[in-house]
């Protein structure tokens, strides 16, 4: 069931109505089989694997806070009488215990994942390598198995870390696990950010519910009505790798970009849209990313939630391991202290950046996107001694919009470049049609017309034109606070106004309309 | 705390760590700096800053992160 199909509004419909019938006690069970419903739609067997983790997550983190309380209730008990090496000999006993809950879950999950999602990666490497012919698995891929997993899996982390104690219902942690807006792409909540707004009782709010209409709406248009179009182009140009080289290619590049942008913030507006008219408050995903001025600030801007997810639970602890601590200090003495403590910050990066790029796909071309980023991030930093210097040098420069404009450019077009491995085949192919972008010297192509040969007529690229702008306009506008406030603060009939407008272009310009299903959201097969 | 304000400073010695307690929310710190500081930090004092400890409220301020560093030192 896809955001943009005719059962999805006519499910939401119904969820809305019944939401805000039934006591409010039972809001939160009504979501709950709501999301099991619309779960199911995607293929009745898929309810195993979400069912799976839910209950063995629940299970394992029950455990572990039970065995926690217990520990902690017996030092207390026997602080006294305990001597300090006996009470931290009985913390890492405990410690020990809740391990072994903690690894199993952690391991079964992360290996439903690893199987479901990159057996054929591996299989093809091994037939690649030995030249064998072993058969495909072709596992069909859960909805939403990434996203579940992560958001599963951070909560167990945290409840092992003694963060927050175990949910001990388990409806209310299967709500957590498969709420609907999110399961499919996204964002990936934290349990403490979530639990609350998600299973109290939610009063009818006009304000609220107008809000998220809003933002739904908002959502709709980006994807349909721009994300859609483009995909016509990009589709023509990536399938055909052959016959669009050179500046096709930086064509490409930025059409993706925009695509991709329009889809997925399409769609996570959509979801936190939903959640709104829900009285539910998910966290953001995104802040205007396209405005950043280098790629670590860009990283902390696009998909929030993946890459907290991706700091916080194994880029630190990759960081501060024992193991690492050790090389840190022989590399400090071996290497002197400048290079010897760039090595564990490096290679926790290079990992934390081959397992995001192994997240987003099975496919080395994810591998190889995930690696360049981290090079880029890695370059810029060595680089930033320079740019201190620079700054010294010409403080001035650096606070002009030119330079800042300058920087935004330079990371947009940085990040569109390693992002075109997304589309093309294979990394050797990928690697060759942006090297045509040097040597194919076809510049014509922006004058003569070529471009209206792509799929789309004058009158798509008008719209996509206008689109863009307006999407310009409104990250613009919400720089300095949300747009939705200040609309609401603007006179009755140049608020409806607006409203109308946005709703017309949907249902007049989105690609296809409602009810077209040919386009998948792209974080969906994520 | 000496020392501790001596690791800080060669990070970024444009900061002022004795007064500064938005190291985090003001993102003056980033990923690589916080590890850079554990690391040394666990040269310096010889205690390691486990995961779980990388909050906010232990980065904001140097105050913060000495006091953590003795918390640790403590519970060793």
């Amino acid at each position: 069931m896809l955001f943009t199909s005719y059962e999805f509004i006519a499910f939401l419909l119904v969820m809305f109505l019944l939401y805000y019938l039934v006591p409010k006690k039972f809001q939160w069970m009504l979501l709950l089989v709501g999301s099991y419903v619309f779960y199911a739609w995607a293929g009745i067997h898929f309810l195993a694997y979400i069912l799976a983790t839910t209950v063995t997550t629940w299970l394992a983190a029950r455990q572990i806070t039970r065995l926690q309380e217990q520990q902690s209730a017996w030092l207390k008990a026997h602080k006294a009488e305990l001597s300090r090496e006996e009470r931290k000999a009985y913390k890492a006993a405990g410690k020990k215990k809740t391990r072994r809950f903690f690894l199993a879950c952690l391991l079964l999950n992360l290996g439903i994942l690893a199987v479901i999602k990159y057996t054929d990666f591996f299989i093809s490497n091994i037939n690649g390598i030995f030249g064998t012919d072993l058969a495909f698995m072709r596992f069909a891929l859960p909805m939403g198995i990434s996203f579940y997993t992560f958001q599963s899996m951070g909560y167990l982390i945290d409840v092992y870390r003694g963060k927050y104690p175990a949910q001990d219902s388990l409806g209310k942690f299967a709500l957590f696990v498969s709420f609907f807006p999110q399961v499919v792409q996204g964002p990936i909540s934290r349990y403490d950010d979530l639990a609350q707004t998600l299973y109290e009782e939610h009063p009818y709010d006009h304000r609220n519910i107008s809000f998220g209409i809003q933002r739904i709406c908002w959502g709709f248009f980006k994807k349909m009505v721009i994300a859609d179009r483009l995909l016509v182009a990009v589709n023509e140009l990536i399938q055909n790798p052959a016959e669009y080289t050179g500046a096709y290619v930086l064509v490409a590049m930025f059409l993706y970009a925009i695509e991709l942008y329009g889809d997925f913030t399409g769609g996570i507006d959509i979801t936190i849209g939903i959640a709104q008219v829900f009285g539910i408050k998910l966290v953001e995903n995104f802040e205007r990313p396209f405005f950043s001025k280098n790629t670590a600030e860009y990283w902390r801007r696009w998909h929030i939630t993946m890459g907290t997810w991706f700091k916080d639970y194994i880029f630190y602890p990759i960081s501060v391991c024992q193991p690492m601590l050790k090389l840190s200090k022989v590399s400090r003495e071996k290497l002197g202290q400048a290079l010897g403590k760039r090595i564990p910050v490096y290679l926790s990066t290079s990992i934390v950046w081959f397992v995001t790029g192994l997240w987003h796909g099975a496919s080395w071309n994810f591998i190889v996107w995930g690696m360049l980023n981290c090079l880029v991030l890695i370059v810029s930093q060595e680089f930033e001694p320079f740019y201190a210097w620079f700054h010294r040098k010409f403080p001035k420069v650096g606070r002009t919009f030119w330079y800042r404009l300058f920087q935004v450019a330079r990371t947009f077009c940085l990040m569109s470049a390693i992002r075109i491995l997304d589309c093309y085949r294979d990394v050797p192919l990928t690697f060759h049609q942006v090297g045509t972008i040097f040597t194919q010297g076809n510049w014509g192509i922006f004058t003569d017309g070529s471009l209206l040969n792509l799929g789309l007529a004058a009158a798509d690229w008008v719209v996509i034109g206008l689109g863009v702008a307006v999407m310009l306009c409104v990250s613009l506008a919400g720089r300095s606070g949300s747009v939705r406030e200040k609309l609401a603060a603007k006179p009755l009939v140049l608020r409806y106004a607006l409203y109308w407008v946005l709703l017309v272009s949907i249902l007049v310009f989105g690609a296809y309309g409602i009810g077209y299903d040919a386009s998948q959201f792209i974080y969906n097969q994520f | 705390m000496e020392a501790l304000l001596d690791i800080l400073k060669e990070l970024h010695p444009e900061v002022d760590f004795e007064t500064c307690d938005t190291l985090i929310d003001d993102k003056i710190l980033d990923s690589f700096d916080i590890i850079s500081i554990i690391t040394s930090i666990n040269s310096e004092y010889d205690v390691a800053i486990p995961a779980e400890e990388i909050i906010p409220e232990n980065f904001n301020s140097a105050e913060a992160l000495y006091d953590l560093i003795e918390r640790l030192q403590d519970e060793d």
